[in-house]
């Protein structure tokens, strides 16, 4: 236990800072998440190889000399075709088999990543420079590294984005009518399949964005993943399905979360905290969920 | 059908049996062959070490073979390593020595990449008393097991960094120092902290921060704000190519200012190459440098093994590969020595050690460690955008002075 930053408020600034820029980066893969698996019913293990490849794009257009911002526009076009694939190749497969099957299949979706990743781009950690500098607050005793302003920004822009298509086109319709009840959508004539197709491609198009934000913020690696899936993972069970303001929030506080267990527990217990978070979550629900079943008897 | 079956089950064993006869005929020497055995991580995230660990070994064997061999009993014969993929997982690497020892019959075993992987392995070849001689596990719990088989050409992982507290110390004026460190919660990581607490309590400097990274992380941001608020004399990190990246963006990014940064593994992130300025004046610890003045008869000096290196294999040599080279030399010697190929007297051989290398000098201590080789620390120097290593210390090696302090972000282009 270690209480500096009671002690010190520009610590307190600056974590809380940190934990919301962090957090709206993972509300974005979160987003990808609920929104897949509200649709499909699929809990997607893969997600956070999906995101970590998103980077790798980012990454190789840096190496070839292009700014790995763009990354945040090239990524998710490419990232969209390959979550695409992946649906006609596999999840099609598995989307209407029980939750098991389609966990056992995105584990080994993520395996095959993580190793195809290892293969092209090499084991060696790397990192993209986005050479953007850091804003200083309150006489440089807050610092906020103007990347993770950026990837904060980008993260906003792009679910209002997301928002507004799922409002406004045919397409975003069709995909909240499958989520409310697929069959009904079928018999009224939504072609489901395409919907579906379209539900993954999205989703991996979303993981390609924070993963070509993440190039330029943290560091890549093909077997650094999973993070991400469990971060996302833990948003969309606190968050519920569909529901995007209750994502951006849990996915803050989340971010917030780690930051000040950081602090408080030391950085050992960071993600540690974030599982302890999670179990404590499940059995919450659990009790409550149980509770609401006695009151309606 | 039924003729079909019992003839395809002949066929099968028939293969079968040539299979086994051969893979036993694979004995420890073979023909003019001495035939060494390594579990090595050719995939998953160890794999690009492994792989400058394989061309490390490949390097010598190659080179020792071509300059007459090894001579025992006045016959002259050569290396020749068997190889296979442990895919960077400690269990999957265990087996595969007990494949190399049991099938494959290999009497003699070099190490794998990292020091957990040796960990693996080193139970089994202790069991079967084969000769192990590795250049790529540094964790000081190799060395206190009490193994009799295990030899590391390597200096220890506590070891690491203690010269930099030291360092520390004398620049300021004799007067313990305010130390502030981030380690991965690893073996090695862990074992280098170690070291520091040595050195801590030998110079009497105070340990303000000590935090400990999971292995996943990849932000350390807290851990910098901390440094920030306490203003250390010097900041140590090591997390392997992920603690050394991650420390030097969030560095640079949150314009930390210390007056000394620590660090392990730069060169195997190439740190200067990645995050070129930004990680100017980062002190590293390395097991070797091209510039060091060790010698001997097989590839001359440091800088010729760079230069042979690098016309083979396209790049320059890692220290990993300079080791795995150098764990070679040591078996020739001690083959030569024992004059035979009986395990234990080749193990004995190995025991009395002392020679030189290109990469340093060798002796091994009690738990197998080499003892004879001091850690030397290099510094990240900038001209231009290009940014070079440059060893500081031990001084009697320094090509260039330890800048210290690092100056403030605000005066830094």
């Amino acid at each position: 236990m270690d209480f500096l930053i009671f002690k010190a408020p520009m610590l307190m600034v600056q974590a809380s800072l940190d934990g919301i820029l962090l957090g709206i980066l993972f509300a974005l893969i979160a987003y990808g998440m609920a929104l897949q698996w509200g649709v499909m019913n699929i809990i997607n293990i893969a997600q956070g190889d999906l995101v970590i490849l998103g980077g790798y794009i980012a990454y190789t257009m840096y190496l070839a000399g292009i700014h790995p911002a763009w990354g945040v526009i090239v990524s998710p076009i490419i990232m969209y075709f390959v979550g695409w694939a992946l649906y006609k190749l596999v999840i099609n497969k598995v989307v209407d088999r029980d939750l098991f099957i389609s966990i056992l299949a995105t584990f080994g979706i993520a395996i095959v990543f993580q190793q195809l990743m290892n293969f092209i781009f090499g084991a060696d950690v790397v990192v993209a420079q986005s050479e953007y500098g850091t804003t200083m607050l309150f006489d440089n005793s807050v610092t906020l590294p103007n990347s993770k302003i950026f990837s904060a920004f980008i993260s906003v822009l792009y679910a209002i984005a997301l928002v507004v298509y799922m409002k406004k086109s045919r397409l975003g319709r069709a995909i909240r009518a499958t989520a409310q009840n697929a069959r009904a959508a079928k018999i009224l004539g939504v072609d489901t399949e395409k919907v579906y197709a379209a539900t993954f491609g999205i989703n991996a198009a979303l993981c390609g964005i924070a993963g070509a934000l993440i190039s330029i913020t943290l560091t890549l690696h093909p077997y650094v993943g999973l993070p991400y899936t469990v971060r996302s993972f833990m948003i969309v069970i606190v968050a519920g399905l569909g529901n995007l303001p209750a994502v951006a929030i849990s996915g803050m506080g989340l971010g917030l979360f780690e930051e000040f267990a950081d602090y408080i527990l030391g950085t050992e217990f960071r993600i540690g905290a974030v599982f302890m978070l999670l179990v404590f979550i499940l059995v919450y629900r659990r009790f409550k969920l149980s509770k609401k079943r006695e009151y309606l008897k | 059908m039924n003729k079909l079956v019992k003839l395809f089950t002949i066929f099968i064993s028939a293969i079968t049996l040539t299979l086994a006869s051969i893979s036993s005929s694979f004995a420890k020497v073979e023909g003019e062959y001495i035939v060494l055995g390594s579990a090595i991580s050719l995939t998953g995230k160890y794999s690009s070490n492994g792989v400058h660990t394989q061309n490390g070994y490949n390097m010598a064997v190659e080179r020792i073979n071509k300059m007459g061999g090894v001579k025992v009993g006045g016959k002259s014969y050569k290396f020749e390593i068997i190889y296979y993929d442990d895919e960077s997982n400690p269990k999957r690497a265990a087996q595969l020595a007990e494949r190399l020892i049991k099938q494959d019959g290999v009497h003699y075993m070099l190490g794998p990449y990292s020091s957990g992987l040796t960990k693996a392995i080193a139970p089994v070849t202790e069991k079967y008393k084969i000769p192990m001689v590795e250049a790529n596990g540094a964790s000081r719990s190799l060395f206190t097991k009490g193994y009799k088989y295990l030899f590391a050409v390597l200096s220890p992982a506590n070891q690491y960094l203690e010269v930099a507290i030291d360092l520390a110390v004398e620049k300021n004026g004799g007067k313990p120092v305010k130390i502030a460190q981030a380690f991965e919660q690893d073996a090695f990581s862990q074992d280098v902290r170690l070291g520091i607490l040595d050195a801590a309590k030998r110079t009497g400097s105070k340990i303000i921060i000590d935090d400990k990274l999971p292995k996943e992380l990849n932000d350390m941001a807290a851990t910098l704000a901390k440094v920030k608020a306490t203003k250390p004399d010097v900041l140590v990190v090591s997390g392997h190519t992920k603690g050394a990246l991650t420390a030097i963006r969030q560095i640079s990014e949150m314009k930390v200012d210390v007056p000394m940064l620590a660090m392990t593994h730069c060169d195997a992130a190439k740190l200067s190459k990645q995050h070129g300025k930004k990680s100017e004046y980062a002190l590293c610890a390395s097991q070797w440098h091209k510039n060091l003045s060790y010698k001997d008869k097989f590839f001359g000096s440091g800088k010729k093994y760079d230069k042979d290196f690098k016309k083979e294999f396209g790049y320059a040599p890692p220290y990993q590969s300079a080791e795995s080279s150098a764990a070679l030399l040591v078996f020739k010697d001690a083959f030569e020595r024992a004059n035979s190929f009986d395990r234990d007297k080749v193990r004995d051989a190995l025991k009395t050690t002392e020679m030189q290398t290109f990469y340093g000098n060798i002796k091994f201590g009690p738990g197998g460690q080499n003892t004879a080789k001091p850690m030397i620390l290099f510094q990240v120097r900038c001209k231009g955008d290009v940014c070079e290593n440059k060893v500081v210390a031990p001084t009697k090696w320094a090509s260039d002075k330890f800048f210290h302090p690092i100056p403030k972000w605000s005066e830094r282009s």
